[in-house]
Formats: C-alpha cells, structure tokens, sequence
C-alpha cells in the first residue's frame, strides 16, 4: 500500500505511458470496472442518496408517515439534538470509540507487537493465536462468549473473588465498560498485525545507531522507533475509529443497549429508533449523522496518506 | 548491557504470556460448556463430559441448514466480490488514466464509511425494490459492501506482478482480459486467496446485514440464527449455545489456519493495510 497509495502504477522502461496493449479505446480498456462500479451505484450510493432525501421526510412503516411521506426540512435534526435520548448515545459511543479503540486495541497492539520483538517462538505464537482467535471468531459467538465471560457468575467474578476483590455484575453495573473490554478482546488483533507488519520494516540499523548514541529504552521507542511508524499508527488509528464506530452486533447480542439505555450507542439507538419505533425518517436522520462523522474521519485518512506520500 | 537485555527479555516474555492468557481466559467457557450436559454460566470443568449437546443440534433445523444458508449467502458473496474486484484491479493496477486517482480514492472513501449506518436507508431501498427477504438481494449487497477493501487489496496484490511478462504476450496478440486469465492471475493467486478468504470469513461472521435483510427462518444463515437459543423458552440451554457456537465457527477456524499456514496470510494482510 505504500506505493500504491500515489495511485498510478510505476511506468516500466520506455513503453511509459503507452504500456497497454496496442489497440482498443481507453473506454474499451476501462470496461472490467463496469461491474463493480454498477454495484457500487446501485447498492452503496443509492442508500446514501436515499438516506439524504430520507432524513428529511417524516418517513415510517405506520402511521401518518406510512401513508404520505411530507418533507419536514430539518424536524428530524432538531428533535435528534434535542432529546436526551439521542445525546446520550453520542456519549456512549464517543466512550466507547475512546476506550476500545484508541486507547484499547491501539496501545495494546502497539505494545504486543513490540514486545513481540523481544520475545521468544513460543511465547509469541501462543500470544498471536490467542489474539487472533479472539479476532476470527464470528461477532455474536464473541459476544455470548464475553457475556458469560462478565456475567455474576462468570470467569472474571470468579478470578476477582479469588484474589479477594469483590465482583459485581458487570453487564449491570457496568455495561459500557463491559463492551469496550468486549470490544478491546476481539479487536486486538488488527493493530497488533498492523504495527507488526510496519515494524518489520523499521530497519534494525537505525535502531541500533540510535542506541549506540545513548538513546535507550522509552527514549529511543518515543524518538526513534515511533517516528518511523507514524504513518502506520495513524492509518491504524483512523480504521479501527471508523470500525468501533459502526459496532452493532457485539453490543445487541450482550446487553441490546441495556440496561436500560446505559450501552445504547449510536447504532443502537439508530435501530431502535427506525425498527422498533418504526421511525425511518427519524432513524436515517441518525444515520446521515453516522455517515457524516464516518466521512469525517474517512477524509482526514486520506488527507494522511496524501500528505504523507507526496 | 547483555544482563540487561537479558532481564527485559524476559519481563518481555512474562507479560507476553500474561496477556495471552487474558485473551484465552474467556474461550475457556465455550470449551467446557459445551461438553457439559447442565452448564450454567459459570465456568466449571464438566464432571463428566458428554457430546449430547452436540448430538442435540445437530440436526436440520438447528444446524445444517443454517450453516448451508451460510455457505451459499457467504460464498455466494465472496465470489460476486473476487471477480468483480479482479476485474476492476486489473484496468487500475496496468492502465494508466486520469480515471484511476480519483477512483481509487473513492473506493478508499468508502472503506471508512460505516456500513451500519447504511443499513437503515438500504432497509428502505429493498423495501422499494422488492428485495427484502431475497437470498439474491442480500448478497448483491453484502458483496458490495466488502467490494471496496477487496478492490484496493487485490490491486495492491496486482500491483506486485510484474507488467514485463504481460507486454510479451500483448506483443503476441493476446487480449487485455486473456493476459489477465492466462498470465496474471496464475501469478497472484496466492493474493486472490487472502482477499477471498478474508472477505468470506467477515460475512461469515457478520449478524447485522442477514439480520436486518432476511426475515423467513427458513432463509437465515448461521449468525442471525444463533438467537433462536433465546426464543420462547428464557433460559437457554447453555450447552448447547456452547456447542452450536464451536460448530458455526468451526468453517471460520480452518479457513484461517490453511491461510496463515500456507500464505502467511494474516502478516500479508497486514503489510497491505499499514499504508
């Protein structure tokens, strides 16, 4: 991905510019791509397009809404940033995003994918197949498996109580915190392969002149060995964000939001709000709101990686 | 110096070994649930271990027929995505035109957005089209969805095939999509598995997409039919939740072992996604 970022493939020897074969229109040449561009009109931008003209409808599947769908301009914003309901999801899930994504996965995978470097086969394979279990396991078995995992009898009350510390139940008490550790466990994986890859390629040279001139320990990972991965670590940054944010399954098949609202993030509120309350107009209100910030973030990744590349 | 790197070496090791162990901690209930005729919640190693929860779902209704729904909807998707992303990595990764910037940082757009959040306008949009509840719409969409990493990734793989081989046989006549047939995708297919194989095991596991496009029992794949162990009775039985759960991520498990065995699969991907 490195080269590939700039886009154009590197021209080889002096065919450049004209290394296709020598007949047919440049239109012909584009034709494979027809596919999976109709796709992509068809199943991706036409939601997106619908969901724009949705958000301002009254749209539903009853009542006044089901039968004539009015606009009603900006209703479903207002009454989105005006209900406590809505706000406290958007809490929820900027808690959430920090916890599990950019504090969890992405120190922990940092951290195993440099301790990985100092450790012995054994112990890292051991280490790369746990995680990485936890990774390929499919989203609701991950989800059953962590609901047992917190549950008043579960294996951590257990271990608490062993060491003497008093459990709780966590899906109860503390059913954000729950998920994020639930999120943080299944996603590792990624940063961990991520930084593992990109710190394959710091070369040991550099590191090792580094520490003949002192730089030792914490100083030469914070000046030297991190700098060189920046590009990595805010690709990986951006990803998993943009992933943690879109989070459904693993949370429903936990605690569906509950108790209460107290694990409702925004996807969350977003399917209650269009399936259960049967609001579609409301509901994709909130999931313009979800594209927009995914956008967001979707664009200062881009801005990086050109940034970087040029 | 060699006493201390010895030391952080091995502090190294120990809190290697402590957090695979965190990571290995919660798998243990699947495992010894699913051999124990009474599990509850708790983790406890079975008194005396029995395959009757096996025995008890694997029947039609409970396992096979979700597991097929599963392979013909993931597959199905899988597939749809690899040809429709060879065919369009091939024009971006040898011609070169105005077209392929912008595209490619479309498509690198569209990774980031979250598919969650279409999933309510895409509701909409089946039910206008008449495609809720169609095997064939639910896999139109779940092979769009995945499309856009597969077409960067196989580019990416494409992008290491030396354009060399190819000039030879345009030289000889040969056709864009034949070079491609004959003489590239030979060379990748290593690539082709990992993007295929990763693109299958994500739908594999994916709950919300079957789960909001999909409505007869009968059509469910193994994911969303996971919950019918909470259906009218309450409690669940656990040890059979236990045992379908090694069952369904059994196809999931052995994908991705041929793939780190034979591809080095996971590290490969990895290395295409640092950026």
């Amino acid at each position: 991905m490195t080269t590939s970022a700039s886009a154009v493939p590197v021209p080889t020897g002096k065919r450049a510019g004209r290394n296709g074969p020598p007949r047919g229109a440049k239109i012909v040449k584009m034709f494979p791509l027809a596919p999976a561009i109709g796709l992509m009109l068809v199943f991706l931008a036409g939601p997106i397009l619908y969901c724009i003209y949705a958000a301002f409808t009254n749209m539903a599947l009853t009542g006044t809404g089901a039968a004539n769908v009015q606009f009603v301009g900006l209703d479903n914003f207002r009454k989105a940033f005006g209900s406590s309901a809505f706000t406290n999801s958007i809490w929820l899930t900027l808690v959430f995003t920090l916890i599990s994504a950019i504090i969890g996965q992405n120190t922990l995978g940092l951290g195993l994918a440099l301790l990985m470097r100092w450790s012995n086969r054994i112990v890292r394979n051991f280490v790369g197949t746990a995680v990485i279990g936890a990774w390929v396991l499919p989203e609701v078995v991950a989800a059953y498996l962590l609901s047992a995992f917190f549950n008043d009898d579960g294996t951590l009350n257990v271990i608490l109580h062993k060491v003497g510390l008093p459990g709780q139940d966590w899906l109860y008490a503390a059913p954000i915190i729950a998920v994020s550790l639930a999120n943080i466990w299944r996603g590792t994986a990624f940063s961990m392969l991520v930084y593992s890859a990109a710190l394959s390629e710091v070369p040991k040279e550099i590191e090792e002149s580094a520490e003949m001139d002192g730089a030792v320990g914490y100083k030469r990972l914070l000046f030297v060995t991190l700098p060189m991965i920046s590009r990595a670590i805010l690709t990986n940054l951006m990803l998993i964000t943009l992933q943690t944010l879109s989070v459904f399954g693993l949370i429903y098949a936990m605690t569906r939001g509950g108790p209460g609202t107290k694990s409702q993030t925004l996807p969350l509120y977003m399917y209650e709000q269009a399936f259960s309350f049967s609001q579609i107009g409301y509901g994709t209100a909130i999931a313009l709101v979800m594209l927009l910030i995914g956008a967001v973030f979707s664009l200062i990744y881009l801005r990086g990686l050109n940034s970087e590349a040029a | 110096m060699i006493a201390r790197d010895r030391v952080s070496k091995l502090t190294a090791n120990l809190i290697l070994a402590a957090i695979g162990v965190l990571f290995v901690l919660p798998l243990l209930w699947v495992l010894f649930a699913s051999v124990n005729r009474t599990a509850g919640l708790r983790v406890e190693l079975p008194t005396s271990p029995t395959f009757e929860n096996f025995r008890a779902v694997l029947n039609t209704d409970t396992t096979y027929r979700p597991v097929l729904n599963g392979i013909v909807l993931c597959g199905g998707s899988a597939l749809l995505t690899m040809i429709c992303a060879v065919l369009a990595a091939y024009p971006l990764s040898r011609f070169k035109t105005k077209f392929n910037r912008p595209f490619l940082l479309t498509v690198l757009f569209c990774t980031g957005l979250p598919i969650t959040a279409v999933m309510v306008p895409v509701y909409g949009l089946f039910v206008q089209l008449n495609l809720v509840d169609t095997l064939g719409g639910t896999i139109m969409f779940m092979a769009t969805a995945s499309l856009p990493f597969a077409i960067w990734l196989t580019k990416t793989f494409m992008d290491g095939v030396p354009i060399s081989l190819e000039e030879a046989a345009w030289v000889d006549g040969a056709g864009s999509m034949q070079a491609l047939y004959r003489i590239v995708l030979p060379l990748m297919w290593p690539g082709i598995a990992v993007v295929l194989i990763f693109t299958f095991i994500g739908m594999w596991g994916n709950f919300f997409v079957p789960f909001m496009l999909l409505l007869s029992p009968e059509r469910l794949p193994a994911s969303v039919s996971i919950f019918t162990f909470f259906g009218q009775y309450g409690e669940p039985n656990y040890g059979q939740l236990a045992a379908y759960s090694l069952i369904y991520t059994f196809p999931v498990l052995v994908l991705y072992l041929l793939l780190s065995k034979k591809l080095g699969g996971a590290f490969a991907l990895g290395g295409a996604i640092k950026g």
